[in-house]
């Protein structure tokens, strides 16, 4: 029988359901996701792309560790997200960069980017990119110089100076004219075919490459519920629109394939402007966010200077995060609509 | 006249570019190597002082409508001399720094000390206002050099202390002026509200 005399009532402050998702099984399960990729990464450029993200994963940590011991903070080391950062910035770096090199931009990612503004969930653009950025401003060519998987494999230990490196599609895919474009286009055709490139036996950053095994991840990661499919997807859909309608040579899906399957798209579209802290709260500012990274990409690929666009248009887009969430904020339940311009105002 | 109040305002409280945030484009543009950065430091030092002097003294006679167009007059005067100089006994350096030196016409933080110290203040004061304000921009322009050479060259004064191979070299791109800029100001506020807090 109840004792009612001594029951009492204890009222809390909601939320007083709570799911079983945590920070650690978030990114836990973006970890099993790149794990694919990953394991393609060794069998195509040898056992240094494990050493490298090794070296990455534990750099990045090591920094979260030092700065959050230096200031006295609770440590979140054991959350997972500098290995799922360490992670990321290995897979858009070069196989044969030294291992030196990949520490210098662990740091800037952790210590800069992420905790002087105010540590994970803060940070106002994706640490990795950032990272990367650094890097390719400060070693431009040893971030510009790619290993040929079909010709060797990247020694994990001791000097890469001897490997053969190779251009890598999007390089193919730039040129100062139309005809020079069409004529180096034919070239990358005649060296990998479609398959090629979807299933990733080319030259690239160590974890972009493999199209094929990126997606799979990416739709775990949809199916747990992980991320929304209206980022990957409107990213995606606005490339392959653009480059489908303006092919700079050959026909129109020859071109949309190449430039879907080349460079840094997929990891970029599912990985990288599905972040959490840097891309809209809305699924709505989700699609208006994915369009915004496409037409960069596609922007920066035609016209930049640079092959590769997918990195600093998520960058750029990731600034624009703040503008997007207060033009998709969702009109409140109960709303009048005389009241919604004065809502909408605010 | 309080000099020590003085001293205290223009290396720290008021510091020109890091408080005051005055003078910010040159602070970036220039701070490449300690070189450039001491001799971008001490011509504002020198034309801030003399200006602020010849300001504070015909002060009286200058009618409030068109004291800017006088300022910027001395100014300009005291400049074109600096710049004479630099490129008749260090043209190196004049010539690394460029435009920047008959810019500093229209810098800010000239201007602005002439506007609200030495119109308002004696010769004296006015003196030591400019010697300090000028420490403190130098300051902060050579702790930018410092840390922009050393890490983004690997150099300091043009020896080499890193490797060739491993300076950052975004540091020394515009891009670097502006992130150790910003985080020079955030350390400065850190220090700021932390002494505040401890009085």
């Amino acid at each position: 029988m109840t004792d009612y005399k001594n029951l009492k009532l204890i009222a809390t402050s909601s939320p007083h359901i709570r799911g079983s998702e945590r920070t650690q099984t978030i990114m836990l399960d973006v970890i099993i996701a790149m794990l694919p990729a990953l394991i393609f990464a060794c069998f195509n450029f040898g056992l240094r792309a494990l050493c490298l993200t090794a070296v990455s994963v534990a750099g990045c940590m090591f920094f979260e560790w030092l700065y959050q011991k230096a200031m006295k903070k609770p440590s979140s080391v054991m959350d997972l997200s500098s290995v799922v950062t360490g992670m990321l910035l290995s897979f858009v770096c070069p196989v044969q960069m030294p291992y030196w090199m990949i520490l210098i931009g662990d740091a800037f990612a952790i210590i800069i980017v992420k905790q002087l503004f105010g540590g994970i969930g803060k940070n106002f653009v994706n640490p990795a990119l950032a990272g990367r950025a650094v890097l390719l401003a400060s070693y431009a060519g040893t971030m510009t110089s790619w290993v040929d998987p079909a010709v060797n494999k990247a020694a994990a230990f001791g000097s890469n100076v001897d490997i053969v490196t190779a251009a890598t599609p999007l390089a193919y895919m730039k040129g100062p004219d139309a005809a020079s474009i069409a004529a180096s286009f034919d070239q990358l055709k005649g060296t990998y075919s479609v398959s090629n490139m979807f299933l990733g036996q080319i030259g690239g950053s160590m974890g972009e490459v493999s199209a094929l095994l990126l997606i799979v991840g990416g739709v775990y990661l949809i199916w747990r519920k992980v991320i929304n499919w209206q980022t990957p997807v409107a990213y995606i859909g606005t490339v392959a629109v653009l480059t489908f309608l303006f092919p700079r040579a050959g026909t129109g899906v020859e071109w949309m394939l190449y430039s879907l399957f080349g460079g840094g798209l997929m990891l970029g579209a599912f990985f990288m402007a599905t972040d959490y802290a840097t891309s809209p709260v809305t699924k709505k500012g989700q699609l208006v966010f994915g369009i915004g990274c496409g037409v960069f990409t596609v922007l920066i690929r035609y016209f930049g200077s640079y092959n590769e666009g997918v990195c600093y248009s998520i960058m750029v887009m990731n600034l624009f995060v703040a503008l997007i969430d207060k033009y998709t904020k969702p009109v409140r339940f109960g709303t009048v609509k005389s009241d919604k311009k004065e809502a909408s105002g605010k | 006249m309080n000099i020590g109040r003085q001293l205290k305002e223009g290396l720290i409280t008021q510091n020109p570019v890091l408080v005051q945030m005055l003078g910010l484009c040159s602070t970036m543009a220039i701070t490449t190597s300690i070189m450039n950065g001491l001799g971008m430091g001490v011509s504002v030092l020198i034309i801030l002082t003399a200006s602020n002097v010849v300001i504070s003294a015909i002060r009286k006679i200058v009618p409030d409508k068109i004291r800017i167009a006088m300022f910027i007059v001395v100014i300009a005067g005291f400049v074109t001399c600096v710049d004479l100089l630099l490129q008749a006994f260090v043209p190196a350096i004049a010539e690394s720094l460029g435009v920047f030196i008959p810019l500093i016409v229209v810098n800010c933080i000239i201007l602005g000390r002439a506007e609200s110290f030495s119109y308002k203040n004696g010769v004296a004061g006015s003196f030591f206002d400019g010697i300090f304000q000028g420490l403190g921009y130098t300051l902060v322009l050579l702790a930018m050099c410092f840390i922009r050479e050393l890490l983004g060259a690997g150099t300091l004064a043009g020896f080499r202390i890193i490797p060739e191979q491993f300076p950052i070299g975004v540091l020394t791109l515009p891009v670097g002026g502006f992130l150790v800029l910003g985080f020079l100001i955030a350390a400065m506020q850190w220090a700021l509200s932390k002494s505040k807090e401890g009085k």
